[in-house]
């Protein structure tokens, strides 16, 4: 692994013919270049951190003239293969799991949402139009490397096996949650499948992954890190101490950013006037490609050579997911105030994963209609028995909100437990004991 | 898909009217009103009143920052919709684009920009979208906003400044949308700190944080933006900085908070009137750095009781500094240990909340338990 060191500073240096030395001293000590249009021995730049010419008429680098980074995809909008050496050929089996598991969570974000509305759970994030995103990536990683998500990714655990029971008693915050009920519904977390625990809190996983990375790298396993966030969380000082530390320390990490369009209301217009997040990759010296997300092979193919990359050669990659965010930020948004349905159900009839998914299975005979029907009831029993069953658990033990605070109770955490206990048994009446599990006498 | 996003978007539709007629859906906010709100009554100078609530009163006081000051502009994340609290909606179509504008999202880069914009003679209005999300913009508080005329030998300022920003419980916000970090700001030489209790004081207040020649930090409870309605006067007027507020008199204990825990101390002195017979006084701080001191040292002269009350932890919390100065200014006067009712600590936990809360029955035991000390 750490080999790649010399081999990467090697690129840095002139190429042979101007090389008067080798080995990595040489990159501060200028190197004298033949200008053949002046016939004159120029000087190369000595700046420490350069690694360019001199040139003498004054230009602006202007990202206008660029054209913007294109977009990497296998499927067209029909399920189509454009270059048959681009489809990664995954056998039925893992195309069936990838298209349940999609499917599977677009179902459950539908009972979850209208169940937020009828105000059985408190709040809900859909992932509506966005599976591609998470399924083609989770299906390229190692169950091993550690994820550190958003919020928008309930699609990656789904892959790994968080069953749905896990799903909605962490939304229901009842006594089978690992979370104790502590979060809001859609912070889920899981230690067998390497998934951090989510926080509300935008872009502080970033850096924290590029951490978590480093660590990765010196334990010595082939498993790398894989960061999810939004193109709006790019705009925060934590995704760029996370990019900078990540390129610099040579973190094996994917960066893969959601571009959904909005951050709640905001358009990308209003968040970035560079070309997209993809743009910032060069910036930071890291291996950078934008991908179509709502093409689920495509973001397969982007995950599994940036995996390859990191582990490999250590060093961090960045990922850029085109997408459409199709629901509502949440369940407290009502996008339009701020988009036109029209706009999103342009999206809804041209352009799903799911849809583009089902095409390329259709084409190939492994999926019809009659399987559709059948999996849609199916899917939709499962869902719905596992709510009744979520719903129907108490909260857990009032007690608990004390607990974890820090590894051990500390004395004035302790005092306070028992105060609000003695408290709360003087006036029982007033406190909903009844929807929460008992607590010790 | 099985549902089409228009369906999709329609039953939201629907919903999100249901919705706004309850401020929260009915499960929660029933188990969540722990307070009842009780109006104030608009001052009649101050002329022509309009049914509002806190979110439109606080966007009243910026439609006459927005009018009078050519120079003030407001902005944050989702600022230029209405934002997600609908406190600024409809001034960016009565303003412009340029006024009233979205930033991207960035808190040390929003109240960085509000800081140049203060010292370059603009007025900054500045919204931080959750106030636990304004840490990342701490450094730019309290190492910037609040040192900026003290280093510069008052050659630059930015007290042409104000960041507003919701804060508090709301009944199922969980850890990262309900705090009330206000003590770490109440600790800032340099800064103001203001919350008001309802949709009157928010207008006047904000106005005076707007015009204040300080940099000022305005605490919105945002439990109260739907569930507080009064008369509020549709001029301009302001309330000032530093004055606390006797909204109740009484004689046998003085009861001290601030922004919706005042609500949940005006309920307490009925019941304790009722109950326990014991007359109290409830204060509103309404501005916490500065505080007044004043009035809250008089009342406690007068009924020798201190109970201080807020949402955020009690260990190291604001009622800490109350007490401490009032046990210094009037030892003798106390007839019984000065008492704090607040959260505990711990973060904020979502379904535990009713437990966590600084609610009427732990006020109520407080008040008990001074009166027969
Ligand atoms: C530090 C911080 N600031 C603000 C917020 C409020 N907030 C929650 S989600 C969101 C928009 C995020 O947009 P994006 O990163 O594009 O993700 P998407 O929701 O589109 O998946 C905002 C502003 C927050 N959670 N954390
Ligand atoms: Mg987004």
């Amino acid at each position: 692994m750490f080999t790649r060191k010399l081999s990467r500073i090697s690129k840095f240096l002139p190429s042979a013919a101007y090389r008067n030395g080798v080995g990595s001293r040489k990159l501060h000590i200028a190197s004298v270049l033949y200008a053949p249009q002046s016939g004159r021995y120029e000087e190369k730049p000595e700046f420490p951190g350069s690694k360019s010419k001199f040139i003498h008429n004054l230009k602006f680098l202007n990202p206008d003239e660029n054209e913007g980074i294109p977009v990497y995809r296998v499927m067209n909008r029909k399920g189509e293969i454009l270059t048959e050496s681009e489809d990664p050929k995954l056998d039925k089996d893992t195309v069936i799991k990838m298209y349940h598991d999609m499917t599977l969570l677009n179902t459950m974000d539908k009972i979850l949402y209208e169940s937020q509305r009828q105000g059985r759970i408190s709040f809900y994030m859909t992932n509506f139009g966005e599976e591609g995103t998470h399924i083609g990536s989770a299906a390229a990683l190692s169950p091993h490397d550690m994820v550190f998500g958003q919020y928008r990714e309930a699609g990656v655990l789904m892959w790994r096996g968080f069953t749905l029971d896990q799903f909605m008693d962490q939304c229901y915050g009842n006594c089978n949650d690992h979370g104790q009920g502590k979060q809001m519904p859609v912070h889920y977390g899981s230690k067998e499948l390497n998934f951090v625990t989510i926080s509300s809190t935008l872009a502080t996983q970033m850096p924290q992954a590029s951490g978590a990375a480093y660590a990765l790298k010196r334990s010595g396993k082939d498993r790398c890190v894989m960061c999810y966030f939004g193109e709006g969380a790019a705009s925060e000082g934590d995704a760029h101490a996370a990019f900078n530390f990540a390129a610099t320390l040579e973190c094996p990490i994917i960066f893969f950013c959601r571009n959904n369009g909005y951050a709640i209301s905001t358009p990308t217009k209003d968040q970035y006037r560079g070309d997209g997040i993809a743009s910032r990759g060069a910036g930071y010296g890291m291996m950078t490609v934008r991908v179509d997300g709502n093409d689920v092979f495509a973001t397969y193919n982007a995950t599994k050579a940036a995996r390859d990359i990191c582990v490999k050669e250590c060093r961090p990659v960045l990922i850029e997911a085109m997408t459409y965010r199709l629901g509502h930020h949440s369940t407290s948004d009502d996008s339009s105030a701020y988009r036109s349905v029209d706009e999103a159900a342009y999206w809804d009839k041209q352009d799903t994963p799911i849809a583009r998914l089902r095409h390329f299975m259709l084409a190939k005979g492994w999926w019809n209609e009659e399987m559709e029907r059948e999996w849609k009831a199916e899917s939709k029993q499962m869902v719905m028995e596992t709510f009744a069953k979520s719903e129907a658990r108490k909260k857990p033990n009032p007690e608990l909100l004390f607990t974890e605070v820090y590894k051990n109770m500390e004395w004035h955490i302790q005092k306070q437990q028992d105060a609000m206990k003695k408290h709360v048994m003087n006036y029982k009446e007033h406190y909903p004991l009844d929807n929460f599990e008992k607590w010790e006498q | 898909m099985a549902t089409s996003v228009r369906g999709i978007l329609n039953s939201c539709k629907l919903f999100a009217n249901l919705h706004r007629q309850r401020a929260c859906h009915p499960k929660i906010f029933a188990r969540n009103a722990s307070f009842t709100y009780l109006p104030d009554t608009p001052l009649q100078e101050h002329g022509e009143t309009s049914r509002m609530n806190l979110f439109q009163s606080v966007n009243s006081a910026m439609d006459v920052a927005l009018g009078n000051d050519p120079t003030a502009v407001i902005f944050g994340e989702d600022v230029a919709f209405g934002g997600v609290f609908r406190c600024t909606i409809g001034l960016k179509d009565k303003y412009g684009a340029d006024r009233v504008f979205n930033s991207p999202l960035s808190e040390q880069g929003i109240v960085a920009f509000g800081i140049g914009l203060a010292v370059a003679g603009a007025t900054a209005i500045a919204e931080i979208q959750f106030a636990d999300y304004i840490y990342p913009a701490f450094d730019q508080i309290t190492n910037e906003a609040a040192k900026f005329r003290y280093r510069t030998g008052d050659l630059f300022n930015c007290g042409a400044l104000t960041i507003r920003t919701p804060c508090g419980a709301v009944g199922h916000g969980a850890l990262y949308h309900s705090q009330s970090p206000e003590a770490f700001f109440s600790h800032i030489p340099g800064i103001k700190v203001v919350m008001p209790r309802g949709p009157i004081q928010a207008k006047g207040l904000l106005l005076s944080c707007i015009r204040e020649g300080d940099p000022c930090i305005f605490f919105e409870p945002k439990i109260l933006y739907r569930a507080a309605i009064e008369e509020v006067p549709v001029g301009d007027y302001q309330i000032p900085i530093g004055k606390a507020e006797i909204v109740l008199e009484g004689n046998d204990v003085t009861m001290v908070g601030y922004g919706t825990q005042v609500h949940v101390l005006r309920e307490v002195a009925t019941m304790a009137q009722e109950k326990l017979n014991v007359s109290c006084e409830v204060i509103d701080l309404r501005t916490l750095l500065p505080y007044d001191l004043d009035t809250i040292l008089k009342s406690v002269i007068k009924t020798g009781r201190l109970i201080v009350t807020h949402e955020a932890p009690q260990t190291m919390g604001y009622s800490a500094e109350i007490a401490t100065a009032v046990q210094e200014e009037c030892f003798l006067n106390l007839e019984a240990p000065i008492q704090r009712v607040c959260g505990y600590d711990t973060p904020f936990a979502h379904v535990f909340e009713p437990f966590y809360m600084p609610d009427k029955w732990r006020l109520f035991e407080a008040v008990k338990k001074v009166v027969n000390f």
